[in-house]
């Protein structure tokens, strides 16, 4: 049997790597392998738990925020401390940016190039080009002038005969199916939004002061004060450019990014019934009230594609298995540990680099293998939009019929590459429509003369438990985020984060119960086998973050090596 | 090494200049560009019509961007650069022929594209990296292709014409070196001492700072002059503290006591907080982020130190100079460390006493908790 490798799978965060074997044009099995481990939550170990947000925060750069933002819930959720609404309003815009801005740039740049073929864009007619733009959207930029100058650009720069980052890809693969017109749009808007997503992330600057890794995240609130009548504090000004900023991310959510997705979705819908993976979708839900803590996406689980109803969430149920996975547990060989339990220790078996394949019927990955309920899950935007439309969130409800009207297919089509890809789309709009709500929410409370920020009384080591333990969910741009932590005098006794990329990427677990890349990726067809461009495709789909997934825990509670105190 | 060599193939015609006019940036646009820059790189403005002068003549060259042991934060940095934009500085001023995050192809089509600018332009493209190099295990901690992290990188940037470490990672190992280190994680300099590098630290580093070493390497065909950590003196050469926008407040004895309190919504200076800024060494309060909008005690929180070589193990987030563990060895980038770490507890304990006397009970409160740590 032929085994074909993807290494490195580009377009994601992280090293990743596809074995999978073929039989007769399509995808017969597949194995995900995460190639890149760092052993943070080893490092966290004994370090003080107000600095976990900074240290989990470099998880990932592409995530940045969402891990901050997990870390602090779960030692706030440790110790009871309730944030002032102020703070929980900022937290709120702060995600609601992160995943607008993320997801359109995963459409663009990360994804895009697995449908768009940059090379026939240059035999598209510019005056074609802009009737179809305003065929489907009344964005000013799509005109034959604007059209017919990236053209020229593109022309010029492939007339250099180095096409940098897009040499020697696919281009021309059979599987690319739209007209050059379609191409050409979609290339104009590849380098529109790589100029627009450095402006709206600006918020996370004026909020956070940078972005990427925005720190302005404490354990009890946010340090970015507010104050209408300091210069050094949120005010009117601040405010009004965030507000200003909102508008232009929701104009090219609403105008440019949903009109080129349903554009693109229309020439690909055989996608709609590949690249369907496990089935069972898990969201933990996000934006809580500020007042009532209430979930605005509502959490929940879907199992077997039911979607006739929605399973309540329970933490215990969540474990992780190493069975596939380069970590050895001391004695719960073939068991799944809860994370406040989780323990591992890396350990090697693989081949020696350099080497060709991977033992896959033994260990052969970096990343544990999650599972809910003994279950493998599926978690991102699909899981996300699918819990809030059968939970019969009315938003969500609004959206997805919207969109699957748009196309001509049932809810049935969700559960597939292109679903998973549309879903994202559906995320951003929802996101893009309801950040400007908290801003005007943070408005009112500030105009009533509410500034706190922080809830201090939590804040002096001395005042905690000798032992707490808690734990943090987020719903990240790339799904149900959790972060699990005891702490012990004061310490990190213990800490454990299980990633939507851990979920997702996961590998086989004890009974060889397939993770969701890998179940999606069987039966795909793959027309050229030296050109896996329907394994990027449905790869791509989940957005795989892969520094995110990778972690261990030691939870034997061994002194560590501690920097002496000169 | 020549600048010229830099150029790769000649094509007549497709300087840098010309690629920007070609995607419609004015003549006046571009010479603007170069006064940014200039003053980035802390040169005078004079220099400005020689950057101008050097990018009119150099050709694009071949950049490959190697991601170890990263997070993608310096890459996501990059993509928020905005003097040039990532766009000119990824189509027009550079030819980016390796960068797993954005490139096209994938799997051996991507190997192929690295191996071709290696061999074709040897020791005369950049690299960057980003990301540490893990040396335990025989390098299985990081593999891409079958390859550990350690045997790229030798081969890569062993035959670079410079290597630019973006990123505390890459400098110095970072946060996987943090203690106990479980890969033995380093930075690119001490996994390749037969290197050309220079180490661009910060969390992530700033993405202004990386188009200028690029294009000071284009202006003057050669790296710039760096301090004993291998950073650039232009961007590391001068401490937080120094050019401190609440530095007047850290004279007059104003400090933030809580979050929130009237003081820090007042911008009060951030040392009580757990400022590092007086120990670290970098450009962030001229250089800000994000075109310039904020940076760290902007926003209200202190700087924690991401640029200094022991940042991880040396920088609890809100304990206070100089009750931090490793203050005092070796922050300082060229030997101001001891008297420095002197002057500041000194200076502090003047501070202390203002605040005695402005009657600031919890300040005196902190202070004999400190002397009790």
């Amino acid at each position: 049997m032929a085994k074909i490798v993807v290494d490195p799978i580009t377009r994601i965060e992280g090293h990743l790597r596809i074995e999978a074997e073929l039989e007769g044009g399509k995808i017969k099995d597949a194995w995900s392998s995460s190639t890149m481990f760092r052993g943070i939550e080893k490092i966290l170990k004994g370090r003080d738990p107000r600095d976990a947000w900074y240290w989990t925060q470099r998880f990932c750069g592409v995530c940045t925020t969402v891990h901050s933002i997990a870390s602090i819930r779960a030692v706030e959720d440790a110790l009871k401390i309730k944030v002032p609404p102020n703070a929980q309003l900022i937290r709120n815009i702060i995600i609601g940016i992160q995943g607008v801005q993320d997801h359109v740039i995963h459409f663009y740049h990360l994804h895009a190039l697995d449908w768009v073929d940059i090379t026939s864009a240059l035999k598209a007619d510019p005056v074609k080009t802009a009737s179809l733009a305003a065929s489907i959207s009344d964005w000013p930029n799509n005109s034959a002038t604007h059209f017919k100058a990236v053209q020229e650009k593109l022309k010029a720069f492939v007339g250099t005969g180095r096409l940098g980052p897009f040499a020697n890809a696919y281009w021309g693969h059979p599987a690319y199916k739209l007209p050059p017109e379609a191409n050409l749009m979609a290339t104009a808007h590849y380098l529109e939004a790589l100029e627009w997503q450095k402006e709206v992330i600006k918020i996370h600057a004026i909020l956070g002061s940078k972005n990427p890794h925005p720190q302005t995240f404490l354990v009890g609130g946010m340090s970015i004060p507010v104050d209408p009548d300091s210069q050094n504090a949120l005010n009117a000004d601040k405010l009004i450019t965030i507000k200003r900023l909102l508008a232009k991310a929701q104009d090219f959510v609403e105008k440019v990014y949903i009109p080129d997705l349903l554009a693109i979705a229309s020439f690909y819908k055989d996608w709609a019934a590949i690249g369907g993976g496990v089935g069972n979708f898990l969201s933990y839900g996000e934006f809580p009230d500020p007042i009532s803590g209430n979930l605005w996406f509502p959490p929940g689980a879907i199992m077997n594609k039911d979607i006739s109803k929605v399973l309540p969430l329970d933490q215990q149920k969540v474990t992780e298995y190493v069975d596939h996975s380069w970590y050895e547990y001391q004695d719960a060989k073939g068991k799944g540990l809860h994370p406040w339990k989780g323990e591992s220790e890396a350990k090697y078996t693989g081949p020696k680099p350099p080497y060709e394949f991977l033992d896959t019927d033994k260990k052969y990955s970096w990343v544990k293998a999650p599972r809910y309920d003994e279950a493998p899950m599926e978690v991102g935007p699909l899981a996300r939009i699918l819990v809030a439309y059968v939970a019969g969130h009315k938003e969500s409800k609004a959206a997805v019929d919207l969109v699957l009207g748009k196309l001509g297919v049932g809810p049935a089509a969700l559960f597939s590459t292109l679903g998973r890809t549309a879903a994202r789309g559906i995320d951003a709009l929802l996101i893009a429509r309801q950040t400007p709500l908290w801003l005007d929410a943070l408005i009112a409370n500030i105009a009533k003369g509410d500034y706190r920020i922080h809830a201090n009384e939590m804040w002096d080591p001395k005042q905690w438990p000798a032992e707490a333990s808690g734990y943090g969910w987020h719903e990240a741009p790339r799904g149900a985020l959790g972060h699990w932590i005891k702490i012990k005098d004061q310490k990190i006794y213990n800490y454990q984060a299980v990633v939507p990329s851990t979920w997702n990427a996961s590998p086989r677990d004890a009974k060889g119960q397939r993770g969701p890349y890998e179940s999606a990726l069987v039966g795909t067809p793959v027309a050229k086998p030296d050109q896996p461009l329907e394994i990027l495709r449905t790869i791509h789909s989940f957005d795989p973050c892969l520094a995110c997934a990778v972690h261990v825990t030691d939870a034997t509670g061994n002194e560590l090596v501690r920097v002496k105190v000169s | 090494m020549d600048r010229d060599d830099c150029a790769g193939k000649k094509q007549e015609g497709f300087s840098v200049a010309r690629m920007l006019e070609e995607r419609g940036v004015s003549r006046r646009d571009f010479l603007k560009f170069c006064s940014t820059v200039t003053a980035a790189m802390a040169l005078p403005a004079t220099m400005a019509p020689k950057v101008a002068q050097a990018l009119d003549k150099v050709q694009r060259p071949p950049l490959v961007w190697l991601e170890f042991q990263d997070c993608c934060g310096d890459t996501e940095a990059l993509l928020r650069s905005a003097n040039p934009t990532v766009g000119e500085l990824v189509l027009d001023i550079l030819s980016v022929d390796y960068h797993e995050t954005i490139m096209a192809a994938a799997g051996h089509q991507a190997e192929a594209n690295l191996e071709k600018t290696i061999k074709e332009f040897q020791g005369k493209y950049l690299c960057v990296v980003e990301g540490s190099i893990p040396m335990k295990e025989g390098g299985a901690y990081g593999c891409v292709g079958g390859k550990s992290h350690l045997a790229r990188a030798k081969q890569v940037c062993g035959s670079a014409a410079a290597t630019i470490a973006v990123g505390t990672c890459a400098s110095y190992g970072g946060i996987a070196a943090a203690a106990p280190n479980p890969t033995g994680a380093v930075g690119v300099k001490e996994a390749v001492p037969g290197a050309t590098v220079i180490n661009l630290p910060g969390c992530p580093c700033n993405a202004d700072n990386l188009t200028a070493v690029v294009v000071h390497f284009l202006t003057f065909g050669k790296l710039p002059n760096l301090d004993s950590h291998g950073r650039p003196l232009f961007a590391y050469g001068k401490r937080i503290h120094d050019n401190c926008e609440r530095r007047p407040h850290f004279d007059a004895g104003q400090y933030v006591e809580h979050w929130g309190d009237d003081a820090h919504r007042k911008g009060h200076c951030l040392y009580k907080m757990g400022c590092k800024g007086p120990a670290t060494f970098h450009n962030c309060p001229t250089q800000r982020f994000n075109e310039k909008v904020s940076w760290p005690v902007a926003s209200g929180h202190g700087c924690v130190g991401c640029s200094e070589p022991q940042f991880w193990d040396t920088s609890p987030l809100y304990r206070r100079l100089p009750n931090v563990p490793g203050f005092g060895i070796e922050q300082s980038a060229d030997r101001i460390g001891l008297a420095f770490a002197a002057g500041v507890g000194g200076a502090f304990a003047i501070h202390g006493a203002l605040n005695a006397l402005r009657k600031d009970k919890d300040g005196a409160d902190e202070n004999k908790k400190d002397g009790e740590e």
